[in-house]
């Protein structure tokens, strides 16, 4: 059976189960539900809890667990030879079969057919038992908690007690992914830097993996220079920053202090917008509208213009930061209070004269908190460029020519077929660990710089 | 100087004035400008888009009188399924379009003639044949769907490029095309197979169907687990958790920073955990639902936080006085009032989640697939992944279509914004 079949019938087994609960609880009672612990639903929803957690914990392990069991299983009645092939080329005989499962390419080798007509009964006996199973946990729980239901049941606490644990369980996910990023990509890049050692990625001003997969090629270390990748990323970062960061902080001083309430209500969601409209699209803009646009402006001018310049995916990146720099600042001068400005009217400033001197300077922390958030959205940032900047690592400060970035190399490395023990996909984790290294530690300081200056009126 | 009349504060003042109201005046009017930049960036991206993608909805079709030949369809005389399912339609394709054009001769010129018509035409009579088997022996005008090419040039892209880019189609076909349309044989129509079809290679065949399922299911997903875990997080840290407690603390610093986390590394993580560690089937609705629930999990929990948190304590307090258990409390009083929040919270990380490409193209949601996802399982592709799979394509007629797959990503963005709107409207409440 299909576990969305058996997800279902488990939720139909709970309601009965609920159904269940409350009238047993009413039976118990003798009529008087006031000689009941509880409230009777909390019977119900005892029965339901005894129901569906076991069953569901069952259904989830073993569906986590099958295929690598029967993989095992599979292996284990391979023939002698296959069996001790080494581990990639085993890795290849298990392609096939799953080829051959799948029905994509019919296998020619008879113990592959053999292997492959072996693991279709294995998962269809795992099937079988996994619905068996369930079923059993399922209806046993529900009987089993229905017999235990008396008038002096602490429903209510049960019930409750394991609700509290998994709201706690809950809000421990976030620690639980936090681990898993970094055990995930910190594994794997160890792996890589096993194979490249660590100074020659972090120091090496050459990035090619293209090469470096070449078969028989020695010493493939010399191209995993991360430095290109750096610049690259920095430069159109930086080219995002100079659009974004005026253009939002003016919109944000003019939309605070200047705009009439009507105007202010009227703009500030239609800039958010462009928070909201999707990365793919921008991606789609900075490839087909804005680079087409620049070349040709750089051809009637006689400059060369490269398709995939980083003007061009900077200049879109930035439009797509604005909002963000502009909604961060304009919450910061807005939560300058009054009294400041007033201040300073008093002493005869203007109102130019009160931003510049007073209003700002006091905002100055949340904005450049906000600023450094933004510019660690801007280096993780990945379909704008993915689409409109280059994928050969130039190491220049020319922003006319073609750059590429660490997000446009991790989607390089990734896309396509992998095999986990070359160091080109490697490098893809260890990408993405100084990715998350440099956003993290933009987002600490960002958090430091609003919690450490920010200014306490109250 | 002190005693000159003319540098009295007052006349200082009065000289300085104009130019301390100026430069108030220039930065009033570079707030404007910024402001009004922004709005024009904003309407240059979505016309653009829309310039380019409204074409799509139209599709050129060709009307042929069709012959449905006995002799072709069922030469040896069954009329079964089967036969008739294999039969070869091209052929009577082929032949409508010689009676057409019988000046056609040469092996070239004529392939170059049956390419005025789209591989998939043939499949079209197969179905109307399927479903209409009397059709057999008569002759009937069909319309049938024209190549991608023709198409570029009815809707003008070859015009506009110059006669540079006309080298996908030939004079003489370009001749066929101008004498098809001015016997009123060609017509644009509205694309229902943009709508109702799977990725293709034909542009002409390629829709957007099989995209927007895969989006729904791994949406769908994202949105049973993330709420409730959201939901559930931040009614824990909110209402039950210790104050001033380190796991506390190191719980509510990991949300943050996980909302500050860029996309692309969750990806790497569903790469690692879900694909090689748990072994889940690639490409699929299921590891991009997953996915996409951990990136949005931090969303959630700090709008649900912050509706918690606008739910005033005197409710709180009655709700002890009359004596429920703290659970009671929140799941009969508290929650009820912060639930519009919080959903207007998911709403708008669901309207993320919807157009994040980055993430799924790591767990191989890039994949070309045809067929139309029926669950979770199925290999799958995204709306936005369409996206950019299309845009990055060579062919006119597949960066159209990407373009109208965008104005559709647009629209469900709207209508999920919309509804959050709604929502905090509608149940906004003043204590």
């Amino acid at each position: 059976m299909q576990p969305d079949t058996l997800i279902l019938i488990l939720l139909g087994l709970s309601a009965c189960a609920y159904y269940i609960g409350i009238r047993r609880a009413l039976a118990v009672s003798g009529g008087h539900p006031r000689k009941l612990h509880s409230l009777p639903r909390y019977y119900g929803y005892f029965a339901v809890l005894w129901c569906a957690l076991p069953a569901l914990l069952i259904l989830i392990l073993w569906l986590a667990l099958d295929d690598k069991v029967i993989t095992q299983l599979v292996i284990a009645a391979l023939p002698e030879e296959v069996r001790e092939l080494p581990e990639e080329r085993l890795n290849l005989f298990f392609n096939q079969v799953r080829n051959a499962l799948a029905g994509v390419i019919p296998p020619r080798d008879p113990t592959v057919q053999a292997a492959a007509e072996h693991y279709r009964n294995l998962q269809a006996i795992s099937g079988g038992c996994l619905t068996a199973l369930t079923l059993v946990a399922a209806i046993a729980g529900a009987i089993w908690a229905r017999n235990r239901i008396r008038p002096d049941l602490w429903a209510r606490n049960q019930v409750e007690k394991i609700l509290r644990f998994f709201l706690i369980l809950s809000s421990v996910l976030a620690i639980l992914t936090t681990i898993g990023i970094v055990l995930s990509v910190l594994f794997e890049s160890l792996r890589f830097f096993k194979q490249v050692p660590l100074p020659d990625f972090l120091f090496g001003l050459h990035w090619s993996p293209q090469i470096a997969i070449r078969p028989g090629q020695v010493g493939s270390s010399g191209a995993f220079g991360f430095i290109p990748l750096l610049a690259g990323t920095l430069l159109i970062s930086a080219i995002a920053m100079l659009v974004a960061v005026p253009l939002g902080l003016l919109a944000a001083i003019y939309l605070a202090e200047f705009a009439h309430r009507k105007v202010r209500a009227a703009t500030k969601p239609l800039l958010e917008v462009l928070a909201g409209v999707p990365t793919v699209v921008y991606g789609f803009f900075a490839a087909l509208v804005v680079a087409p646009f620049l070349h040709g402006l750089g051809e009637t001018v006689a400059l060369e213009i490269s398709f995939e310049s980083a003007l061009g995916a900077g200049l879109v990146m930035g439009i797509m930061i604005i909002p963000f720099v502009s909604s961060l600042s304009d919450d910061v001068i807005h939560a300058v209070p009054q009294n400041l400005r007033d201040g300073a009217y008093a002493l005869g400033a203007t109102r130019a004269e009160a931003i510049t001197q007073v209003v700002i300077p006091a905002a100055l922390p949340g904005i450049v908190g906000g600023v450094l958030l933004a510019v660690s959205r801007a280096i993780g940032e990945t379909m704008i460029v993915v689409m409109a900047a280059g994928l050969s690592a130039n190491l220049t400060l020319n922003p006319l020519e073609s750059v590429t970035t660490i997000t446009v190399q991790i989607v390089g490395l990734l896309v396509g077929d992998q095999e986990f023990d070359s160091p080109k996909t490697l490098a893809a984790f260890a990408l993405g660990l100084v990715l998350f290294l440099i956003t993290l530690s933009l987002n600490v300081l960002a958090l430091h710089v609003v919690r450490k200056y920010r200014e306490e009126y109250e | 100087m002190n005693n000159q009349p003319s540098s009295s504060p007052a006349d200082r003042l009065a000289r300085t004035l104009g130019r301390r109201r100026a430069r108030e005046t220039r930065l009033k009017i570079y707030g404007i400008l910024a402001v009004a930049t922004g709005l024009v960036l904003l309407t240059v991206l979505l016309s653009s888009i829309l310039l380019l993608g409204y074409r799509a909805f139209q599709q050129t079709y060709i009307a042929l009188d069709i012959h449905f030949d006995p002799q072709v369809i069922a030469p040896d005389g069954r009329l079964d399924l089967d036969s008739l399912r294999g039969a070869d339609y091209s052929a009577l394709i082929r032949r409508a379009l010689q009676d057409k054009f019988p000046e056609v001769t040469g092996r070239r010129s004529k392939r170059s003639l049956y390419r005025l018509l789209s591989v998939g035409a043939p499949n079209q009579l197969r179905k109307m044949v399927l479903a209409d088997s009397h059709l057999i022996g008569t002759t009937r005008t069909v319309w049938l769907i024209a190549h991608s090419d023709v198409d570029m040039y009815m809707k003008g892209y070859f015009e506009q490029n110059g006669p540079s880019q006309q080298g996908r189609l030939k004079d003489a076909q370009t001749g066929w095309i101008e004498q098809l349309a001015a016997e009123d044989r060609l017509e644009k129509r509205f694309n229902w197979v943009f709508f109702t079809s799977g990725d293709s290679r034909e542009p002409e065949l390629a829709g957007i169907l099989g995209a927007l399922m895969g989006s729904i299911y791994a949406i769908g997903l994202t949105l049973a687990l993330s709420f409730p875990l959201g939901v559930a997080a931040a009614v824990y840290l909110e209402e039950f958790a210790p104050k001033k407690n380190f796991w506390v603390d190191l719980i509510e610093v990991n949300i943050n920073n996980l909302a500050a986390v860029p996309s692309i590394v969750f990806g790497l993580l569903g790469l690692a955990v879900y694909l090689n560690f748990f072994g889940l089937p690639r490409s699929t609705p299921l590891v991009g639902g997953l996915v996409l629930t951990l990136m949005t999990l931090p969303t959630i929990i700090i709008a649900s936080r912050a509706a918690l948190k606008a739910v005033p304590p005197w409710i709180r307090e009655a709700a002890l006085g009359v004596g429920a258990s703290k659970m009671q409390m929140v799941t009969d009083h508290v929650l009820p009032l912060a639930l519009p929040g919080m959903l207007t919270g998911a709403i708008i990380g669901i309207a993320q989640a919807l157009g994040e490409t980055a993430p799924l193209l790591m767990i191989g949601m890039v994949a070309f697939i045809v067929d139309i996802p029926q669950g979770l399982t199925d290999p799958a592709t995204a709306l936005p992944v369409q996206i950019y799979l299309w845009a990055d394509s060579a062919e006119r007629g597949f960066v159209e279509r990407a373009a109208a797959a965008i104005l559709v990503l647009l629209l469900f963005m709207l209508i999920m914004n919309a509804l959050a709107i709604i929502l905090r409207r509608r149940f906004e409440r003043r204590w």
